[in-house]
């Protein structure tokens, strides 16, 4: 008999999905933070924070986008082209955001050109993040295989506001990298910033959490029945705790603690999501098992990845652990 | 007037590879380029290495940062455009783009950093170690995205069932027929990419008399580099068109313009092919030769465009023209690798300002054919997205109209030109600036242990 893999593929792309969110989270969050600080050179000690592992943390995306369309390669062909625009217009963001860190150095009188393709590239990649995460909870048109609806039907209310969403996740992501990175002046300017986004990810977070049963009548049907209520009622505590701890080690001056918090949060709202949309892939359409490659294909993909994704953890935490520490405004470049 | 999502999709689609293939060609040459000379500084205890090195990685940095941003666009393309090709041919390719992730580009990206950023953080070993992993990163995502594109040229080790291509043997999938030859094509010709750019900056620092040390060591590298393998891109360039020839004849005849099967082909020389009326116009032609150099026998039977039913047939101009401009300018670079060669023997290497002019303008002769020959083999592939199985129009998405690629296809003109022009013009800064010096490069590498100034380049 052949073993049933979609499980382990729903894990492995579910981790994909999920750092990329998280390391790429911290970078794009660092670009969105740029209008709030004039100053280009804290901007240049922001970039180099994370200029040694941006394009490590992008690699995520392509990798997540990669096992979507590997794995699951019905739900890529309906996803992806329900969500044309969001796509094109996160692609162009990520390139004036990517370019602007070698772009910036080359310069030195048009600096502010490249420090404000950095942030409104972050930004505008962010943003449409978020509607993509936005459509995808609110579910697509579709009929048979294919993506039915139109190239327009992002604009909605429910994916914009889940863009505005991610906006203040990312930056909180940012803030808190900033803390972990930087010190002095810059490091308490971080907190501010981190401070003031992190209300922002609670009320989105309050926000989209009593949305989403509304959508869907299944998602409130699993969260609000019993005996549901009473275990899944931990996912709001712990978000809530997470968010406390976040809120006082900001307020303290924690070195490392608010950029934990920031990840767990976004653990917790990961994890909300999933309980709220397994088993789909394409929500409300389609299974994992609906949309899942054959088993020769899966299985051949398992063999590598078992292999190769440790070795990729191994040699990333190395390149963390050379550039660790406060971020140096004297490192050599090239 | 209906605009075609087909057609402009394909525009797209040739637009954002086109560009981006563009960079893999430099970048993929420069990294090995660089593990060279981190090499030879590593073993020689040379610093002139080590300068060269500083300064073509900072080329490398510009050129790898556009190709990974323009990378990432590619296989969401194959989503948001072609996801009836996503549904049916994922099964197969699929797992080839993960297989390139997980080996190349997570090697790549993490080592990058370490390249760029970590000379004065780690030792010398272990930054040679980060560029070495960087080049191979790059020479794997060659081989996986090229077994990706070799089957879609010759396909096979897959069933058809229902409509989609279902895996039966992957070593037969990866190791298609086409796959060896475009491989060893492809990644030599983004070799000699590297090599003509290194010789045009090179040639551009010594005829002004500037680093000359270092470029006449770079110029005299660069010559040898060429002189073996330009001859060996010829031998390599004909066997993949024998084997184009075996598996996709009909792509073989528009690359020739030949209409009809014939023995004892004429060698096209030039013509303007008029696909209406099924003939050439302004033929220049030697009697005989295609069948010589493409069957190695005079009485050899070249089959032509007509053995193929008209709604089977590639776009004959640009393959035809395509194939003549690649050949032209491998013709060009045999010319620059045999001239070198002579005028070292006679000692005039260096001096020769005609000999620089040319590696000048030769600057860039690889990107003009790596893009000539791509048109050659991806149009020559057409109509089919799956050589013989799947057409192209068949694999557009069906939900996406062609308004909406008209806007996406501006988008992505507008964004290249800006940021890419840019891009091109601060690495022309860079190329400009030529080598640092040795205080600049002390002060950059040394400043921990202004004590022992060569302590970097000893240890």
């Amino acid at each position: 008999m052949q073993l049933d893999l979609v499980p382990v593929w729903t894990v492995i792309l579910g981790v994909a999905v999920f750092m990329y969110v998280l390391l790429d989270g911290f970078d794009l969050g660092v670009g969105i933070l740029f209008p709030f600080i004039r100053d280009e050179d804290s901007r240049s000690l922001m970039m180099s924070s994370v200029a040694p592992v941006w394009d490590g943390n992008e690699t995520w995306l392509v990798m997540g986008g990669v096992a979507l369309l590997a794995a699951f390669p019905t739900a890529f062909a309906i996803i992806i082209p329900a969500v044309y625009f969001p796509i094109l217009l996160m692609l162009l963001g990520l390139i004036f955001r990517g370019v602007a860190f070698e772009f910036r150095l080359k310069v030195t009188d048009h600096r502010q050109r490249w420090s404000a393709s950095f942030c409104i590239g972050s930004t505008v990649a962010t943003f449409f993040q978020g509607v993509v995460l936005g459509m995808y909870v609110q579910g697509f048109a579709v009929t048979g295989q294919t993506y039915a609806g139109t190239s327009r039907d992002w604009i909605a209310p429910f994916p914009l506001a889940t863009g505005v969403g991610l906006l203040f996740g990312y930056a909180l992501l940012g803030a808190t990298w900033l803390v972990m990175k930087t010190e002095g002046e810059l490091q308490r300017w971080a907190q501010r910033q981190g401070m003031r986004a992190l209300y922002g990810v609670l009320a989105f977070i309050a926000m989209v959490s009593l949305w989403t049963p509304f959508i869907n009548r299944q998602i409130a049907e699993r969260w609000f029945s019993f005996p549901n209520l009473a275990w899944l009622s931990i996912v709001p505590v712990v978000t809530a705790a997470i968010a406390y701890a976040t809120w006082r080690a900001l307020r303290r001056g924690g070195d490392f603690v608010p950029f934990i918090g920031a990840m767990g949060l976004f653990a917790m709202c990961y994890l909300g999501l999933g309980i709220s949309l397994f088993p789909y892939v394409v929500p409300y359409v389609l299974t994992l098992w609906d949309a899942a490659a054959v088993p020769a294909s899966q299985t051949f993909m398992l063999i590598g990845t078992l292999f190769l994704l440790p070795i990729v953890f191994m040699y990333t935490g190395w390149s963390y652990y050379v550039f660790r520490g406060k971020v140096r405004g004297d490192i050599a470049y090239h | 007037m209906e605009l075609d999502p087909v057609f402009l999709s394909r525009v797209q689609f040739a637009f954002v590879i086109a560009f981006h293939i563009l960079l893999p060609a430099l970048t993929v040459g420069l990294a090995s380029f660089i593990v060279l000379l981190e090499g030879l500084h590593l073993v020689k205890r040379d610093p002139m290495y080590l300068r060269l090195s500083v300064f073509w990685t900072r080329i490398f940095a510009v050129s790898f940062g556009m190709g990974v941003v323009s990378g990432i666009v590619m296989p969401f393309q194959f989503g948001t455009n072609w996801s009836r090709f996503s549904e049916s041919g994922a099964n197969i390719f699929g797992p080839l783009l993960a297989y390139e992730g997980m080996v190349a580009f997570f090697l790549e990206s993490a080592f990058l950093g370490i390249l760029l950023f970590g000379r004065k953080l780690v030792p010398p070993w272990a930054h040679f170690f980060a560029a070495l992993m960087v080049a191979l990163g790059t020479l794997f995502s060659s081989f996986w995205i090229l077994a990706f594109n070799s089957w879609m040229q010759t396909p096979q080790g897959h069933v058809l069932t229902d409509g989609r291509f279902l895996p039966e043997s992957w070593l037969a999938i990866i190791f298609n027929p086409s796959f060896p030859y475009r491989l060893m094509h492809t990644v030599t010709g983004f070799y000699l990419t590297t090599a003509f750019a290194v010789l045009g900056v090179t040639a551009w620092h010594l005829k002004r008399g500037q680093h000359v040390a270092e470029s006449q060591r770079v110029l005299s590298m660069t010559v040898t580099f060429i002189a073996i393998f330009v001859p060996i891109q010829v031998v390599l360039g004909d066997l993949h068109g024998l084997n184009t020839l075996e598996h996709q004849p009909v792509k073989v005849a528009a690359m020739e313009g030949l209409w009809e099967t014939q023995s004892r082909a004429p060698a096209v020389l030039f013509a303007i092919p008029d696909e209406a009326r099924e003939q050439n116009h302004l033929e220049i032609a030697i009697p005989g030769f295609a069948s010589v150099y493409l069957t190695h026998s005079r009485d050899g039977v070249v089959p032509g465009l007509k053995s193929a039913v008209a709604g089977d047939r590639p776009p004959v101009a640009p393959v035809f023209f395509g194939f003549r401009v690649m050949v032209g300018i491998g013709l060009l670079m045999l010319a620059v690798a045999i001239w070198g060669l002579w005028l070292r023997w006679r000692d005039r290497l260096f001096t020769t300002r005609a000999y620089l002019n040319a590696c000048i303008a030769m600057l860039p002769a690889g990107f003009i054919a790596v893009l000539a020959g791509w048109t050659v083999t991806e149009v020559g592939r057409q109509p089919w997205i799956v050589y013989g199985l799947m057409r192209t129009r068949d694999a557009v998405t069906p939900s996406v109209t062609g308004g909406d690629v008209l806007v996406s296809l501006l988008l992505y003109l507008i964004v290249y030109a800006v940021v890419f022009g840019a891009g091109i013009f601060y690495m022309a800064k860079v190329a400009r600036g030529g080598p640092p010096s040795e205080v600049e490069l002390r002060d950059a590498k040394l400043a921990e242990r202004p004590a022992r100034p060569l302590s970097a380049v000893d240890s």
